[in-house]
């Protein structure tokens, strides 16, 4: 069959070093990019010193890289077998942190490990998209047409984006939910269900504000009116556009952000990194570092495109989506298009959580990537 | 394996639905970054370069006030002080409290405080403490931290190394008003601590003074620390004002008049130079610019002894005995009297259905001009002043230089009254009467001078040529004023002779003030005491006797006049002592007026010409 001839050789496996080597290689470089920029950036924001953050922020960096190159050494049937285990963890944890998370930050969001303090609610959004993705999996396409088919998906996704709500952290739970409901929708389900549900949550906001902390009401309101109050919450959104507008073309040369070596950047080494880049490197810098991003998320797209397993597919494109949330909704923050959510951009952001993330979608991807030939039959992960 | 490729096929359609919509997504990012970076960049980079740069006024340094000599009678001093921005301190109060610790400040400093913030716009600063010794200066600025709002501050202070030597003249600073702030657009008036002249030379001369304010384009970051200087225009310092005083001499002054309410004005007969002024009680210069509390900004108000006010200046009092040169002078000129005539002084003259007394109850016998001036004799003033007129005396009077005032800088001066039949009615609605005018020719009644006057008119009579005119300020900024208007007096040489020749013998054997000679060394003084009544002595006072005088209380009592020139045959300086309430001229202002030019005499301040500087450049050439 043709499509024999196209997706190579089935069911030959791989040597590790013959899985190290159908890694794409290029991908793997644009990553490593992204994340020397943001080590360069971190620099600029210490005063030209690889500490506090920069030299932290690289060895971070090395030790997710080589977690990602494990995870994508390992079997898509094995990640697919572990999918719902991994994601109970991962709600266990998210429970651990609602009764013995560390404070921090203005919410309730880490877990002191003692080696690392993990942010679980960062890496359910992984696990979010591996149970869904296993999920799908098992289902015909009729199936998945079916209404009821989408009760037990939305609840994977609702119960930890209930709990991170409660943290509070409105940015992962939006991201969250966004990523699930993009995966059900690549799964196949009704596309009339995302217009109508797409209506029902605009007409469900009124409620939602009810809901709402008063610190995301006000940024929320500072978001529609930046200039409601220019030395409070506005403060942050209208300095962030001074920056990225006086960066101009080609910016103001590395370290010589003004809005950024003055501080009057807010958050920089975290949520306005961008910022700092657009400013010292310009439209050109900023357009620069989206492309990157496109590139890696492309990737993502394109080899869920070229996968045979429903699973494989699900996982890559949703993992990718999500990659493209946090860029999305960062650059769209710093940029005054959506309310200040407190939204890293990954590997370029100081912290390690974002980039766990980030590195075991990766690995997952990858992992897609060199295995993508397996067949899996719905009934059993080594089918 | 025919819906698997359904569901593969379902699946690509919608994978490029939600990549092309990424990818829409991330164009609309680079929109808007092409809009904020291109299209609105450099609206952005204006304002980026408003959060940078912040423009800070320099303080000029206000011009010195400098004595005769180049002595400093006003300069300024570094000074470690506090403001608080209101806009920054959040809480207040909260930062006021935590100051306390560290710094205590007393409950009425906190309410002016809390006045001020109240008055003006919160990211004006407000002065918290001035003055500070280093060791509070440093205790604050390590807690700084913890004292939002609050801003440390080295600068200048206006200090007055002699504030109460000269406190009258050089006057005093005060913090800047709304008023002067609308009035004026000058930008060092927005300056934290900033202070202008509020009272003598400082206020007349506080333009020149004042100086021009620089700035200093500064990079700042988010906190407002001052990361570096990018620009700085450097401000002009003020003026230097170099008076005609000579502060050795007005420090001997101040010592002199010690307890008393008095005020002395010493010239020079030749060019009008004051050479000392002053006036007690007074206060000190740098009280003004470290701020009264409420109980002595009042007791200085209400002080019956008016400390505020510049007596030389703007005290007004009958001249006095002192007034007959004037009246003599008018009558030798009209030549109602020929200066050898003698006229008998009974103690009393009468004059249609009053009687006038001299001082000297049982008369003074036959005098003539010269005894008159000496012994003062009341009698023949009387009848003199009949014969010649208020008209002509007052005619006199002016060409002295009484009834006017003078512009030597300084505020609030007084012109004196020399009273005529026209301001008579004016001010009364009647008539005249020749009774009026036999008590103007002793000085008393509706005539008025100050003490500046007397002095001016001393000194005129001393010079007998020229109508000089009395100058405090010899030169502003290296630029010498102009010399006031050198007018000759149309006065006759031989009557000159015969008041100068009473007014020795004042100091000789049997004159007023004999014990008030200069002593030795072939000094000389001539001169004229004074007495003048503040109130009418009663015929029952008469009547009991009048060596009970002096004890009634304070207000009610004579005010004590002298003046003098010396030395008397080559009259140099002339002088004028007030002290009010102080009883006899001859007993209380003579001695004063004795020791004063005794002092002038030992310093002899005009041998030596008052300090000029030239500008620099001008230096070279005189060297060259």
């Amino acid at each position: 069959m043709g499509g024999s001839l196209m997706f190579g050789q089935k069911s030959v496996k791989k040597s590790p070093l013959q899985k190290l080597r159908d890694m794409n290689w290029i991908v793997v470089l644009v990553l490593v990019a992204i994340a020397l920029t943001g080590t360069a950036m971190l620099y600029s924001v210490a005063g030209g010193n690889m500490d506090p953050w920069a030299s932290r922020h690289i060895t971070r960096f090395v030790a997710m890289f080589l977690l990602m190159v494990f995870i994508a050494m390992i079997d898509i049937r094995w990640w697919m077998r572990f999918a719902y285990p991994l994601y109970f963890i991962g709600i266990g944890m998210l429970l651990w942190v609602e009764f013995a998370g560390v404070t921090g930050m203005g919410g309730t969001r880490w877990l002191d490990l003692g080696v690392i303090r993990l942010q679980p609610s960062e890496l359910i959004k992984v696990a979010v998209i591996l149970a869904i993705a296993r999920y799908f999996h098992s289902l015909t396409l009729f199936e998945t047409k079916k209404l009821t088919s989408l009760i037990i998906p939305l609840m994977i996704v609702a119960l930890p984006a209930v709990l991170v709500v409660r943290q509070p952290d409105l940015g992962t739970a939006i991201l969250l939910s966004a990523g699930g409901i993009g995966v059900l929708f690549l799964a196949g389900a009704r596309a009339w269900l995302f217009v109508v549900g797409f209506i029902l949550s605009i007409a469900s906001i009124p409620v939602a504000w009810n809901f709402m902390q008063n610190y995301q009401k006000e940024r929320v309101l500072t978001f529609l009116n930046p200039e409601r109050d220019p030395l409070g919450a506005g403060y942050q959104i209208l300095q962030s556009k001074i920056a990225l507008g006086s960066g101009g073309t080609w910016g103001k040369g590395f370290m010589e952000g003004t809005q950024s070596q003055l501080n009057f950047l807010p958050e920089m080494k975290t949520d306005f990194i961008f910022t700092v880049l657009a400013e010292e490197f310009g439209m050109v810098g900023g357009l620069g570092i989206l492309t990157l991003f496109m590139i890696v998320i492309g990737y993502g797209v394109v080899v869920s495109l070229t996968c045979r397993s429903q699973f494989g597919r699900l996982l890559a494109a949703g993992l990718s989506l999500v990659v493209f949330l946090y860029v999305f909704i960062n650059i769209a923050m710093v940029m005054g298009l959506l309310p200040v959510v407190g939204v890293p951009l990954p590997l370029v952001s100081y912290g390690g959580s974002a980039m766990m993330t980030v590195m075991i979608a990766y690995g997952l991807i990858f992992s897609v990537a060199i295995h993508r030939h397996i067949n899996i039959s719905r009934k059993d992960s080594f089918g | 394996m025919e819906t698997e490729g359904d569901r593969f096929r379902l699946y690509t359609r919608r994978a490029l639905l939600l990549g092309g919509g990424q990818l829409a997504l991330a164009t609309v990012l680079a929109g808007r970054m092409y809009y904020l970076a291109v299209i609105e960049s450099s609206q952005y980079t204006m304002l980026a370069e408003d959060n940078r740069v912040s423009m800070r006024i320099l303080s000029p340094t206000r011009g010195e006030i400098l004595d005769r000599a180049g002595r400093q009678l006003a300069t300024n001093r570094k000074d470690y002080r506090v403001f608080l921005i209101p806009e920054q301190a959040g809480d207040m109060e909260q930062t006021l409290q935590h100051l306390q610790l560290v710094y205590p400040l007393t409950t009425s400093n906190i309410d002016r405080i809390k006045r001020q913030v109240a008055r003006q716009r919160a990211f004006l600063p407000v002065t918290v403490a001035e003055n500070l010794t280093w060791e509070e200066f440093a205790k604050i600025n390590v807690d700084i931290p913890h004292l939002p709002g609050i801003k440390p501050d080295a600068g200048e202070t206006r200090f007055y190394p002699h504030g109460q030597a000269v406190s009258h003249v050089v006057g005093y600073v005060g913090p800047v008003t709304g008023g002067d702030r609308s009035a004026d657009n000058d930008p060092a008036l927005a300056l934290p601590g900033f202070k202008v002249g509020r009272g003598g030379l400082e206020k007349t001369f506080d333009n020149a003074l004042r100086g021009q304010a620089g700035d200093a384009r500064e990079e700042v970051n988010a906190y407002g620390r001052v990361i570096r200087e990018l620009a700085r225009q450097d401000g002009t310092e003020g003026d230097e004002v170099v008076l005609t005083l000579d502060l050795e001499l007005q420090k001997f002054v101040h010592e002199r008049l010690g307890e008393h309410s008095a005020a002395v004005v010493v010239m020079d007969v030749e060019n009008g130079d004051v050479i000392a002024m002053h006036s007690t009680p007074n206060y000190d210069s740098n009280d003004f610019n470290l701020g009264f509390s409420r109980q002595e900004w009042d007791s200085l108000r209400m002080d019956n002894r008016h400390p505020l006010v510049n007596k030389a200046t703007s005290g007004q009092y009958p001249p006095g005995s002192t007034f007959k040169m004037a009246v003599a002078m008018a009558a030798l000129k009209a030549g109602v009297i020929n200066a050898n005539e003698r006229i008998e002084c009974t103690g009393k003259h009468e004059f249609g259905d009053r009687i006038f007394h001299c001082w000297k109850e049982d008369g003074h016998g036959k005098v003539n001009l010269v005894d008159a001036i000496a012994h003062s004799c009341d009698v023949y003033f009387y009848d003199i002043a009949n014969r010649v007129g208020i008209n002509k005396i007052n005619e006199m009077a002016s060409e002295l230089g009484l009834g006017t005032s003078y512009d030597i800088g300084l505020p609030g001066q007084m012109a004196g009254l020399l009273p005529t039949p026209a301001w008579k009615r004016e001010q009364y609605g009647t008539g005249w009467r020749a009774g009026e005018t036999l008590i103007v020719g002793i000085g008393q009644g509706a005539v008025l001078t100050t003490p500046l006057q007397l002095a001016v008119m001393t000194a005129r009579l001393a010079n007998g040529k020229t109508a000089i005119e009395p100058r405090l300020v010899h030169s502003v900024g290296g630029v010498v004023l102009d010399a006031p208007s050198k007018i000759e007096m149309n006065l006759n040489d031989r009557h000159l002779a015969y008041v100068r020749r009473g007014m020795e013998k004042v100091h000789e054997p049997g004159g007023t003030a004999y014990g008030s000679r200069l002593r030795g060394r072939g000094r000389s003084m001539a001169g004229k005491t004074g007495t003048s009544q503040v109130r009418a002595i009663t015929q029952q006072q008469r009547d009991e006797g009048l060596e009970n005088r002096g004890i009634e209380p304070w207000e009610e009592r004579d005010h004590a006049v002298f003046v003098g020139f010396a030395p008397a045959d080559n009259p140099r300086y002339a002088i004028s002592v007030l002290v009010e309430h102080g009883g006899g001229g001859s007993s209380v202002a003579a001695p004063i007026g004795k020791d004063i030019m005794n002092k002038v005499l030992d310093l002899d301040p005009s041998a030596t010409p008052t300090l000029s500087r030239k500008p620099s450049s001008s230096t070279n050439e005189q060297e060259a």
